[in-house]
């Protein structure tokens, strides 16, 4: 028989207000095994701590049932206050009265009704609790990081500068992500590539870091601490360690009709390519979709100009392994698709542009060297319509129900630009609301109003019809009441922005849980906003959600902060309350496997002859312990009930349902 | 009936929630027929969710409406603004005649600058 002792929190008078706690006290000291109870103001506090340290010495005390919070607030502080005094830490229970009682009901009777029965199966519990004792796991001092944009560069910078090791997966053929597409940054205007390539560069310098470009994660093992992550180096047709970036065969390579995607298919480029001149790894990569050589076999042009001899026609996909003891996801965003946006005309003109589009149109390194010209017939613009909230805020199907929150900033960005470079130039901007929260943001929605003079208009463009060279907007003015028709020479559509494709199948190889719109789900919302519930699995960036630049790498910092947390750690104390199998009554039929989210059950071949002579082997289940999260679910699949979870066992659950039905 | 009750029995036979509205104005953006009205999509809309709804009802601006959905189609919300016109429609009619539509009555109801899917629309609707 347990001697148990139960402690009754006031919470101040959270609980104390609406449950009856000395009646808590007196109710349960009758259970069996109880043998002390005590209520106290504040339990979490350093006296009542004492408390229960001091009655588990005096009473000998062999469990302790804890009527407070939910576990979640104080269950750790509990758990070491016990054994601080040599009891194990898992012989402690919470009863939680406060969030499940005596917040959510008014009735003083009724909460103490239940703050009893929510004791009563607690004490039911802890009469079967055992000790447990938690394993350590090793953790490999390395990380990696997903993506090679400026959140993924900013958390690997700050890893390796703590002095362990760092490998950035990127999927394109150079490190940099959208920002080396951006021409100017809000709220300061300075330009993008500016600030971006320097940290590209200590990226590739730096000793502990090293860069994967066009790669792309394949698979995923192991757990926190001990990730195998097999990584596919897909083939660029060029040997990267002995090309020297020299470029003469990007401009001897007879195929241009290539689509440039670094201008976003504005212009083109050769089917050998180096994105652009700051890309790192500066190396050529052959596009062999449109590579003559590679295609028909006749050319080879790239391969005689090239003096390195780095051209390698044969080149395979090829798959590597790496050791991790933490990954960040920083896999980023892309704008949405307008091709379901009919009234805007984006598939009707090439003058009607995305954003993004806009920024290389206006980039020094852009298809035009930054003169703005329209994409039709190279002509300036002369009346330029913006529209916001293309696709964000929209419970369509083909919109998005979030606020893509960089939008406001980096409209009013171009239409500022636009006056200045070409005051000539009549800007009209249709907004639903101007969201502009952020140090220095407001003031400069303010600065493109009143001192560039660039006419916002609270309302939403309904059609653009491409007419002769003009585009006819015709929109609504909601505080004038009165629908505007504009000429315009260019449209510009300030696309919502979505998770990377890449996202979905990669959240699926780590078991990192997403939400509906394929972002990255955090452990908790507020507290731990840069961990993902799966541990190990850190996030920073777009992959999370919509975020500017300066907030990007902001969290990255954090980020790093958290992966730096881990790996500085020898060992991993694990989690005790873990699944276990019976082995004697599992049939090996795969079902608890098939529902564990985080791959942490695999099937071994046993032997279970008693007799020397003959065999009798059995296939029967295996929980890896270190990876196991105790979530449960194996044991309710188990067909035969051979799966079962330390510390939450069947009998204890079922001793707590006996408690509150008696 | 008070003009609240009114409006709510508007949102009812139109199945519109106009809560849902966040006021961006595309449906006033892109009806064609605008010039023709003296309110317009977006205050039908706001008219039926606050219950303000006396000017509209006293108004001519929902027969302007063409019914060619076009607000219904481009709403990033869903709000249906071309539903409400319907349902105005239905209410004024049913007002009427106690609630009673007969085929052969049609003909004198007719007005040259009524469309005619209103009639259509208003027939299959009515309550018999």
């Amino acid at each position: 028989m347990q001697r148990i002792g139960v402690f009754v929190c006031h919470c101040g008078t959270n609980i104390a207000a609406t449950v009856d706690v000395k009646k808590v006290c007196e109710v349960l000291k009758d259970e069996p095994g109880v043998v002390y109870t005590q209520d106290y103001q504040y339990m979490c506090s350093e006296s009542g701590q004492n408390l229960i340290k001091d009655a588990i010495k005096e009473h000998n005390l062999t469990g302790v049932v804890v009527c407070s919070c939910s576990p979640r607030m104080h269950e750790a502080t509990f758990r070491k206050a016990v054994q601080s005094v040599g009891l194990n830490p898992y012989m402690l229970e919470v009863a939680n009265i406060r969030e499940q009682c005596s917040w959510i009901h008014k009735n003083v009777e009724e909460a103490t009704e239940k703050a009893v029965i929510l004791g009563r199966a607690a004490i039911a519990k802890v009469h079967l609790n055992a000790p447990l004792v938690a394993g350590q796991t090793p953790v490999t001092k390395r990380a990696l990081v997903i993506g090679g944009g400026i959140a993924g560069i900013q958390c690997a910078l700050d890893i390796a500068d703590a002095g362990y090791q760092v490998d950035i997966v990127e999927k394109e053929p150079t490190v940099g992500g959208k920002m080396t597409k951006i021409d100017k940054t809000f709220p300061t205007l300075d330009c993008s590539s500016c600030i971006l390539t320097p940290k590209m560069v200590d990226v590739a310098q730096n000793e502990n870091i090293k860069i994967y470009s066009y790669s792309e994660v394949e698979s995923v093992k192991g757990f926190v601490g001990n990730f195998t992550v097999g990584i596919k180096r897909k083939a660029r047709y060029v040997k990267e360690d002995i090309c020297t970036g020299c470029g003469l065969c990007t401009e001897k390579c007879p195929q241009k009709k290539v689509p440039n995607d670094y201008n976003l298919g504005l212009d083109t480029k050769r089917a050998i390519y180096i994105p652009f001149a700051q890309a790192v790894p500066k190396v050529a990569t052959i596009d062999p979709n449109y590579c003559t050589m590679m295609k028909t076999g006749k050319c080879g042009i790239c391969s005689k100009v090239c003096s390195a001899g780095a051209i390698d026609y044969t080149q395979k996909d090829e798959i590597i392994e790496e050791q991790y003891g933490a990954i960040v996801v920083a896999t980023g965003y892309n704008p949405i698709k307008l091709d379901a946006y009919e009234e805007f005309g984006y598939s009707q003109s090439p003058d009607v542009v995305t954003s993004l589009e806009f920024e290389r149109l206006m980039s020094a390194s852009g298809p035009n060297g930054g003169h703005l010209v329209r994409p039709s017939d190279h002509k300036e613009p002369k009346t330029i319509v913006f529209i916001q909230c293309v696709g964000s805020r929209s419970t369509t199907e083909c919109g998005k129900p979030y606020c893509s929150k960089i939008c406001c900033m980096y409209t009013c960005k171009h239409a500022m630009l636009c006056r200045e470079k070409y005051p000539d130039t009549e800007v009209y901007v249709f907004y639903i609301d101007v969201r502009t929260p952020g140090k220095n943001y407001d003031e400069f929605f303010r600065r493109a109003v009143e001192e560039y003079n660039v006419h916002y208009i609270k309302g939403m463009v309904g059609k653009v019809a491409p007419s002769g060279d003009k585009l006819k907007v015709q929109a609504s003015d909601l505080l004038n009441n009165e629908q505007l028709h504009i000429d315009a020479d260019m449209v510009v559509l300030a696309a919502a922005i979505e998770a990377d494709k890449s996202a979905r199948p990669l959240a699926t190889l780590l078991t990192a849980s997403m939400d509906t719109n394929d972002f990255f789900t955090e452990a908790h919302a507020k507290l731990r906003p840069v961990e993902s519930p799966t541990a190990g699995v850190f996030l920073a960036g777009c992959a999370q959600g919509p975020k500017d630049i300066p907030e990007t790498v902001t969290q990255a910092g954090a980020c790093a902060s958290k992966v730096i947390g881990l790996l500085a750690k020898d060992h991993l104390v694990g989690n005790p309350c873990v699944a276990h199998p019976d082995e004697m009554m599992c049939n090996g039929c795969s079902t608890c496997a098939n529902v564990c989210p985080y791959g942490a059950i695999t099937y071994e071949n046993k032997d279970f002859s008693r007799r020397k002579d003959g065999s009798m082997m059995r296939r029967v289940a295996q929980v890896n312990p270190a990876v196991c999260q105790g979530c449960g679910c194996c044991t309710v699949a188990c067909p035969s009930g051979a799966m079962d979870l330390y510390g939450f066992s069947t009998k204890q659950i079922m001793a707590e349902v006996d408690a509150i039905c008696k | 009936m008070d003009n609240l009750e009114i409006a709510k029995e508007l949102q009812i036979l139109s199945g519109v929630n106009p809560r849902k509205c966040m006021r961006c104005g595309k449906c006033s953006g892109t009806c064609p027929a605008y010039d023709q009205m003296e309110y317009h999509p977006h205050q039908f809309v706001n008219m039926v969710e606050t219950g303000k709804i006396e000017k509209l009802l006293a108004s001519d601006s929902f027969y302007a409406c063409l019914s060619c959905f076009a607000c219904v189609e481009r709403c990033p919300r869903g709000v249906e603004p071309a539903n409400i016109v319907e349902a105005v429609r239905l209410w004024k009619i049913r007002q009427q005649d106690q609630n009673h539509l007969h085929p052969e009555q049609i003909p004198e109801l007719l007005d040259e600058n009524l469309p005619q899917q209103a009639i259509v629309s208003a027939f299959r609707k009515y309550k018999k």
